[in-house]
Formats: structure tokens, C-alpha cells, sequence
């Protein structure tokens, strides 16, 4: 999963204010149309070139995958009716029988095997989907509905990895390049919906693929227009030019609910918003920007002190930030992953607000006066990124932390941030719906060869943490696997390797006649969307 | 003549160069494009494929030479972001921003050539006193703000115009143009007039200024002791003279607005290519980016031509041999 863009909240808010003051508009062309806009632009039609959310949503939409999942992440049936490790190292599939491509192509076991050869393969991708196929020592056809996957050693993840993984035709997509699924004359898929029309940047025209396998779409035909200015989709949306938006502004958020035309869906999301520390200076050196009150450098790193740590999380009111930076669209967090997603910790509650027993900590690790530190944060990339930031610094000076806030461009940002430039940062994080995703990609110690920590912005290290994402990452038994990350999880926050704020709430924004199945993974599809009087699925 | 046309085109080789150049490193000091790009989750081994994928592993200067040797072949690199030809993108982009930046420029003169004509010749007058305060209101109100203000009364209150977006389409000269539709026209509307707000300004003014001048001069009296209709010499008199800056100014707005209408086409999803600019430089997509400035200083380089011949046929005194920088 990729960022949501950030929102123009002080344009959108008026924006917001003055079309609410005035009376409805015309009703848009209901029955067999949908017009929806999304935030953010979709970069390709080809479902393996660009690991990105906008595009991975429209893929869904043109292909299927042999798991697919459903609004909680959770995997279900797809082109696949049924898989299991036959050996541990030997995953088998049973293939959905009488699927047929946009073209008419039948959907067999060499399809998939031909899709599994091209991921890795994609020319000049700027983030590719190899790492998800890499597992994957073997392939064998054993008959044209049933396909093997042989690994290397046991990959209790495989199955998880293959929902990212969308299915091609073999006759239709061999040779084909990037620029042809663009164009449209790649995007074939089995998915429900075909491309009728794609204008790069502006909108998707789709039909519906009356010989779907799955549920029927409600609607005949679908409009995807991108409008990336948040005041703008927001007006759009009440001029009844567009039925349906994604990643509606917090700061229109009361207006909108106060709107009689317009109805919300909303849905806890998988994005953790935390804050990074430095872990790379030893105790007794510098950190880059922790200083004592006077600007004299400290002689020792006060946030490789567990004390100092903890006290810094306690100093924070995640309340105040959810209620009223957020106004609302976000839950306190005290770990990754919110309740109901597979190796959630019930006892890792968020830490409470505390000041005066964050005082007493910093005293006792030896800092009675506190000290100096800046905040790093992105100011484009995350909702609120940089006022939540300022919310966090104002927290930290109340209890001695005397903290600035440096609030920059995501380009800039991100770059610093993974030289390890920083002491503090505010940073992002959407997870698989699983432990062992964030943990090995933040709370790793950084390892090339192992190809663990590439997000360890911080540079934490714990090894009793990493024996046990190991061990989860080739035990095969579910519920094991989710104590050991239960207990991984447990550990690194406990030792508090990085400090969760929130995760966010994901909304979408429809007109009456309509509802939605808001989905975990923040992905806008149509087929997501009916007609408001149809049962509820 | 022709050696001043050579010596324009050297100027222009020279300027595109250095422009390429200074934007090259420019986007490399920003920021990395792969940590941008790159999924959150992807490990080490990912991220060295995709820096290695995109050509960005090797040296800045290396990367700099290989760019100018493809540059000479009419090759600028494929986007990043779209894996496309980065000046294939530009131009399908372009009559989306050509049509609107023109639209603007045709209102502007339409509207602002009469009013301050007016505004010129009846200094006094209520209604002078009132297009020239108007004009104030169009220099200073922010695009952005007019923009959202727009779409929330005529889009959104009375339901006149769609909000947003580019309407229907219909080929000419095998490019994709909405003008021609009927729809296309409405689409355009609103985003036209919000960035020809400030030219229209910017035209009563420098008509205003113009005609106040030249009303006083020799000439206009003598036309006018002959006995010749105010028209004409209002028509001819008058109106000639005071067209040289209003033509200067004009194309050089003209060339702003097809380079730099950015506001204008985000607030109203327009998909033009100041709305690519800006989505590649939050993903520091520098094919695109490079590629764009390059077109765009060649562009400017044409105005400024089309601008000179202009004058020598408005004033028979401008000799382009004798001018030469």
C-alpha cells in the first residue's frame, strides 16, 4: 500500500463551508451510470509495473488474483477456489473452473504460471512486484486447474503475498509492454469490469464484463475521473458532477456530515501514524539534533534510554490529536494493528496520557530538566502530517523536551529520513494485515542480505525481536505463528522501538442514492459501490 | 534578416543547455525519485533493482552524458513514473493547455481592448472609474481562490457549468480537442475565465495607459484638425500605435499560461500539462521535468520571435538586422 496525498485543508474547508450554504443541485444521471472521482492518479494499467494504491485499486477492478480479499484484508476465494501446503515447502491451487478473460481467452494453470514468470520482468519498474514471487523456487503444472508452488523453504506467507499478485493471460499479454496495458489493448483481464477508455491523468471509462464469475456489478458503466485538488472533488462531488469520492478532507468532514445530500463511509484503516527515534547513536554519543537547553551538545544520546522513550510516548494526548487535529478520523493506537486484523495485541492499548509520570521518568533517567530535540515531519504526505507534529511538539515542551518542529516537503523529507539525519521523525506505515509485515520492515535491524529493516528509519535493534520474526516468518501453524508475533510485537513495544500515534480512519463521500463497502485497504473500486436500496452484501 | 534568425536559433541551443543542465542537478539535490516511487515494504534487493532500473546507479555526470547523448537523437527519456516517453506525455498533453491558454488570451483581448479603450478616451467617466477598479480586483485576487469561487456559484448554486474536468472531444489535425463540442465549450468556460481574469486586467491597463499617451500626440490633433471621423482615427490612429506593448505583453502572457497555468488546471482537474508538471515534480519524475523545461524554453524562445516580426509589421521603423540581441 502506497500514501494517501495530503489535503489543502484551509482551501477545502471554505471551499466546503459555501457549498454547504447553498441548495441542492440537480440529481445526477442515476440507473445504470456511476461517475466517481478519486484523490489520487492512477500512473499505469499494468497491473505489476508500479507498486501503488490508486493503481493497484483499478487493477482490482480489470483483474483478479488467485486470492483475493475482502474489505478486512482478509484473503478469499479468487481465481483460485482453494489452496494448502501439501508439503511444507509445496503450496498447491485449485483453479476456479469456467473463468473466461475480457476476450474470451479460458483461464487455466498456464495463465498463471505465465504471470508469475513476468512479474519480476517488468521493464524500468520504479517498484515492482518480483518481492512477492521471489519465494517461489518452482512452478508445476499438475493438470490445466491445478497449479504447485515450490519454495525454497517453508513460506507460510506465500498465500498472503499472492493477494498482491494480479493474473494476466498468457496468449493476450505475452510480449505485451507497460504502454499497451495503458493504452488499453493489454487491459485484459478476468475482473469485473473492462477498459473502455483510458486518458492518462484524467479519467478511466469502464463497461461492465457481463460474464464476470463473481457478483455482478451494479452498474453498466463506470466513470474513474482523478481530481487531485481536494477542494475541487469535494465540490464536485456536491454539484452532483461525480456520485462518489475517495479521501475526503478532514476539515469538510462536520459539514459533510451535516450535508443532507450526502452520506459517509468509513472503515478503520490499516495506516499507523508513529514516530521514529534515533537508535543509531550509541549511549554516549550525539544525537544530530538533541542538545541541552543551552544548544550545547549532550555527550550521550538520551533516546537509546528505554526510560526517556516511554516518557516521551506518555507525554502524548493521542485523544487531543485524534479528536481535534483529526477531527475524529483516526483511533489512538498503541501498536500496528487495529483490532480484528490477525496478530493484534488485545493488551497493547494505547499509552496513556501522563505528563506528570513522564517528568518523573526523564528525572530518573537522569534529565530532571529535560533537554532539546527537533521534530522532523513531511507536510505533504499524510492527513494532517504537519499539525500533528506541532500537536506532539507542544506535548514534549510541556513536560521539560523542549521541541522544534521541522516540517517539510515529502521529496526532501524521506530522503534525510533514510540517511538516518534525524533524532525524532513523524512517519506513516500501511500494513498487510498481518504482524510480521510492519515488524520486519520497521523493527528489524537492518540487514541487506536478509532484506529485513529497509524501513528501520530509526536503526532499532533488538535481537531477541528478530529471532522471533524468523521463526514466524516458516511456521506454518497459524496460531503459532500469531503468538509468536503477538509475543514479537510485545517486546518491541514494550521496549518502545518506536511510538504509534494513531491509525487513520479511511472515508469515502457519496451522494444519497448510493452506498459503499468502505474498505481497510484504502482501495477505490467500483465495484465496492450500489445502488443505496439494493440489499447490503 | 536570415542572420538574425541564425543568431536567434544559436541563442536558443545555448539557452536549452544550460537549462537542461541546471535542472539535472537540480532534481538530483532535491531528492531521490526511487524513494519516492518505491513501495514503503520493498526490501534492499528491490530498491537497488529500481535504482538500477532507472538508470539512477550511475554517477551524476554519467547520467548527465548518457541523457545528452540520447537528447541529440530526439530522445528525452522515458518518464519514471508512467514508463512512457517523457515528450510523447508532454504532447498528448498539450492541446488540453494550448486550447485553454488561448481561450484566455482571445478573451482577454476581446474584453480588454474595448473596455480600456473606453477607459482611455473617457477618463472620467462613472464607468471608467469602475472598469479600472475592477481591473485592481483582477490583478489581486488570488487564481486559486476565484477558481473554487467559480465552481461553487455556477457549478455547485446554480448548477450552469460542470465543476470540473475536460468535456468530449473530437479529432482535428489528429489531436483531441473539446472546443469543438458543444459540451467541450461549457467545460472550458470556467477554467478559461479564471485564468484570463488578470490578462483582461493587464490589457485595459496597458490600453488605457497607451491611448491616454497617444491622444495628446501631433498627429492625432492633425488627424483630427483634418476633419477625419473619430472613428477612424480612434480605429486607426490611436489604435495602432498603442498595440506594440499590448502585443509584447500578450505573448508573453501567452507563454506563461501554456508554461505555468498550474493553479488553474488542478483547482479544475483540467488535464493539461501544467497539472503533469506539477505531479512530476512531487515524484521528482525528472525525464518529465527536464523534458517539459526544455520544450517550454524553446517556446518562450519562439514567442519572443513571433513578438519581433510582429513589431516590424505594426512599425515600419523596427529594422530586425539593426536589433540583433
Amino acid at each position: 500500500m502506497s500514501a494517501t496525498l495530503r489535503r489543502n485543508a484551509s482551501v477545502a474547508a471554505g471551499a466546503a463551508a459555501l457549498a454547504l450554504a447553498v441548495l441542492g443541485a440537480a440529481a445526477p444521471a442515476r440507473a445504470q451510470t456511476l461517475t466517481m472521482a478519486v484523490g489520487a492518479p492512477v500512473t499505469s494499467l499494468d497491473p505489476h509495473y508500479h507498486q501503488l494504491s490508486p493503481n493497484n485499486a483499478v487493477a482490482d477492478m480489470i483483474f483478479d488474483r488467485l486470492i483475493n480479499t475482502d474489505n478486512l484484508s482478509r484473503m478469499v476465494p479468487g481465481l483460485a477456489v482453494e489452496w494448502r501446503a501439501v508439503e511444507p515447502t509445496v503450496w498447491e491451487f485449485r483453479l476456479r473452473p469456467g473463468v473466461r478473460f475480457h476476450n474470451g481467452n479460458p483461464f487455466t494453470a498456464e495463465d498463471v504460471a505465465f504471470t508469475l514468470q513476468r512479474v519480476p520482468n517488468v521493464p524500468n519498474s520504479p517498484s515492482s512486484f518480483a518481492a512477492y514471487v521471489r519465494p517461489i523456487r518452482g512452478v508445476e503444472i499438475v493438470d490445466p486447474l491445478t497449479i504447485r508452488l515450490r519454495t525454497a523453504a517453508p513460506a507460510p506467507l506465500l498465500p498472503q503475498d499472492l493477494t498482491n499478485v494480479r493474473i494476466l493471460d498468457r496468449e493476450t499479454h505475452e510480449g505485451a509492454a507497460t504502454e499497451d496495458y495503458n493504452s488499453g489493448r493489454a487491459a485484459v483481464g478476468t475482473g469485473p469490469w473492462r477498459v473502455v477508455q483510458h486518458r492518462s491523468g484524467d479519467r478511466i471509462e469502464f463497461e461492465r464484463n457481463d460474464g464476470y464469475w463473481g457478483e455482478k456489478p451494479a452498474f453498466q458503466r463506470v466513470t474513474y475521473r482523478m481530481i487531485t485538488n481536494d477542494a475541487a472533488r469535494t465540490a464536485a462531488l456536491l454539484a452532483g458532477d461525480v456520485e462518489f469520492i475517495d479521501q475526503v478532507p478532514t476539515s469538510d468532514l462536520a459539514k459533510l456530515r451535516a450535508d443532507q445530500r450526502v452520506t459517509l463511509s468509513e472503515i478503520t484503516g490499516l495506516r499507523l501514524i508513529f514516530l521514529g527515534l534515533d537508535h543509531l547513536r550509541a549511549p554516549n554519543e550525539n544525537s544530530p539534533f538533541v542538545t541541552d537547553h543551552e544548544g550545547r551538545p549532550l555527550g550521550r544520546n538520551p533516546l537509546r534510554d528505554v526510560r526517556v522513550r516511554r516518557a516521551l510516548s506518555m507525554a502524548i494526548d493521542r485523544q487531543a490529536i485524534t479528536q481535534r487535529v483529526m477531527e475524529g478520523a483516526a483511533t489512538p493506537a498503541g501498536q500496528f494493528l487495529p483490532q480484528g486484523v490477525f496478530s493484534h495485541v488485545p493488551e497493547l492499548t494505547p499509552p496513556r496520557f501522563d505528563p506528570e509520570g513522564a517528568r518523573r521518568l526523564l528525572a530518573e533517567a537522569g534529565y530532571p530538566q529535560g533537554f532539546r530535540i527537533t521534530l522532523h515531519s513531511p507536510n505533504d504526505r499524510y492527513i494532517n502530517d504537519a499539525r500533528i507534529a506541532q500537536a506532539v511538539g507542544q506535548m514534549w515542551t510541556r513536560i521539560g523536551v523542549r521541541t522544534a518542529v521541522e516540517a517539510q516537503t515529502w521529496t526532501t523529507f524521506i530522503a534525510r529520513a533514510g540517511r538516518q539525519e534525524f533524532s525524532a521523525h513523524l512517519i506513516g506505515w500501511g500494513s498487510n494485515p498481518e504482524g510480521s509485515h510492519p515488524l520486519r520492515n520497521i523493527i528489524a535491524t537492518y540487514n541487506r542480505e536478509r532484506g529485513f529493516g529497509a524501513s528501520n528509519r530509526g536503526r532499532y535493534s533488538n535481537p531477541e525481536v528478530d529471532a522471533l520474526i524468523e521463526q514466524a516468518l516458516v511456521e506454518m501453524d497459524e496460531e503459532k505463528r500469531e503468538r509468536i508475533l503477538q509475543e514479537a510485537q510485545r517486546k518491541a513495544f514494550e521496549d518502545v522501538a518506536i511510538i504509534p500515534l494513531h491509525i487513520q480512519t479511511n472515508i469515502w463521500a457519496m451522494r444519497r442514492h448510493l452506498a459503499h463497502t468502505p474498505r481497510n485497504d484504502e482501495l477505490t473500486r467500483a465495484q465496492d459501490v450500489r445502488p443505496a436500496n439494493a440489499a447490503a452484501r | 534578416m536570415s542572420v538574425y534568425l541564425l543568431r536567434r536559433l544559436l541563442q536558443a541551443v545555448a539557452v536549452v543547455f544550460a537549462m537542461s543542465l541546471i535542472v539535472f542537478v537540480g532534481v538530483y539535490a532535491i531528492g531521490d525519485p526511487v524513494e519516492i516511487l518505491i513501495s514503503p515494504d520493498a526490501d534492499q534487493l528491490e530498491r537497488e533493482r529500481a535504482i538500477a532500473a532507472l538508470g539512477l546507479d550511475l554517477p551524476l555526470w554519467e547520467q548527465y552524458f548518457v541523457f545528452l547523448a540520447r537528447a541529440m537523437q530526439g530522445d528525452l527519456g522515458r518518464s519514471f513514473v508512467f514508463n512512457e516517453p517523457a515528450l510523447r506525455l508532454i504532447l498528448q498533453r498539450m492541446p488540453a493547455t494550448l486550447e485553454l491558454a488561448f481561450g484566455a488570451t482571445i478573451m482577454a483581448l476581446i474584453i480588454g481592448l474595448p473596455l480600456g479603450l473606453y477607459a482611455g478616451l473617457r477618463p472620467h467617466s462613472p464607468l471608467s472609474r469602475a472598469i479600472m477598479a475592477g481591473s485592481i480586483l483582477g490583478f489581486s485576487l488570488p487564481t486559486f481562490w476565484v477558481g473554487l469561487m467559480l465552481i461553487m456559484v455556477f457549478a455547485v448554486q446554480l448548477g450552469w457549468l460542470p465543476s470540473t474536468g475536460r468535456g468530449p472531444t473530437r479529432e482535428l489535425l489528429g489531436l483531441q480537442w473539446s472546443f469543438l463540442t458543444w459540451e467541450g465549450m461549457r467545460h472550458m468556460l470556467m477554467p478559461a475565465i479564471n485564468l484570463s481574469l488578470f490578462k483582461i486586467s493587464l490589457v485595459i491597463r496597458l490600453t488605457r495607459a497607451g491611448v491616454r499617451e497617444t491622444i495628446l500626440q501631433d498627429y492625432v490633433k492633425f488627424a483630427r484638425a483634418k476633419g477625419l471621423r473619430p472613428a477612424r482615427v480612434v480605429g486607426v490612429h490611436v489604435f495602432k500605435n498603442i498595440l506594440i506593448p499590448v502585443v509584447t505583453v500578450v505573448g508573453l502572457e501567452l507563454g506563461s499560461t501554456i508554461a505555468f497555468s498550474v493553479v488553474t488546471e488542478s483547482v479544475f482537474a483540467w488535464p493539461g500539462m501544467g497539472k503533469l508538471i506539477i505531479d512530476s515534480i512531487n515524484v521528482l519524475d525528472r525525464p518529465v521535468i527536464v523534458a517539459y523545461l526544455m520544450i517550454i524554453v524553446l517556446m518562450f524562445i519562439t514567442i519572443n520571435l513571433v513578438v519581433d516580426l510582429t513589431y516590424s509589421v505594426l512599425d515600419p521603423r523596427v529594422r530586425l538586422e539593426a536589433k540583433g540581441t
